[in-house]
């Protein structure tokens, strides 16, 4: 069982689990927005895209789609920085370089949390 | 962490199976997206901040490095997610073995191939 400290749902079964809901949540706001915008092409104009953004139902999925976003890159992110940056394969700054990765990971996907917030309700 | 038990698993002398390269390459997408996220909330807050922010969003994207920019950051996604559907497939116990990866992976690169065409032409 996984018990690392800095894993997002304190399990490998919780993270897994996460993993796949963001994910399927990602896939379905790829395709509504992607589609959209397919649909709309090069004549979309501003007052169409503010008022689609600005429906209840947008502000909802955009928002479980940044939480998704965070959520979804923290896992990844740890798992690749958890295999590579180690001691087996980084020497004795193994532990230094995946804690600073882990460290900067979580600022950079905190900064996107507070910036998709501010964009969607601010 | 401080396991000291042996690792005979030394990557770089093997010869990798199509599987392992389609699964490093998710990884590497994924790594690649969270910087193209700080591309794709830039767009949406500026095309969203008010109609010169929208000009503006519309502009860049009509140039040639914001088409280029875009375009690569839409194939890392069809990729990663065309991978992360396998990983769905593979969850519900579908082509689990050995020869079902391997088709699997092959769907992805097939499908991200065409991703590749059809974004491109999209966005230009």
């Amino acid at each position: 069982m996984v018990k690392a400290v800095t894993s997002f749902g304190r399990s490998g079964v919780a993270d897994w689990l996460i993993q796949r809901v963001s994910g399927v949540v990602l896939l379905a706001y790829l395709i509504v927005v992607g589609g959209y915008l397919v649909m709309n092409g090069s004549g979309l104009d501003y007052a169409t895209w503010k008022g689609f953004f600005d429906s209840t139902f947008m502000k909802v999925f955009s928002t479980a789609a940044v939480l998704s976003v965070v959520s979804h890159a923290w896992i990844g992110l740890w798992a690749v920085s958890t295999d590579y940056l180690t001691e087996r394969l980084m020497g004795g700054r193994g532990l230094v370089l995946r804690l600073a990765f882990q460290a900067a990971s979580a600022v950079v996907l905190f900064t996107y949390l507070v910036w998709g917030m501010k964009i969607l309700w601010g | 962490m401080n396991d000291k038990r042996p690792v005979n698993l030394d990557i770089g002398t093997i010869a990798l199976p199509i599987t392992a390269y389609t699964s490093i390459l998710h990884r590497a997408s994924g790594v690649f997206l969270v910087a193209g996220m700080a591309v794709l909330i830039w767009l949406l807050g500026t095309s969203l901040s008010g109609p010169e922010g929208f000009a503006q969003a519309k502009q860049c994207l009509s140039s040639f490095w914001g088409k280029l920019v875009v375009w690569a950051v839409l194939v890392g996604l069809s990729y990663h997610a065309a991978a992360g559907v396998k990983h769905l497939i593979m969850d519900a116990g579908i082509g689990e073995s050995m020869k079902g990866g391997e088709t699997g992976s092959k769907l992805v690169l097939a499908v991200t191939a065409a991703m590749v065409i059809l974004t491109g032409l999209w966005v230009w």
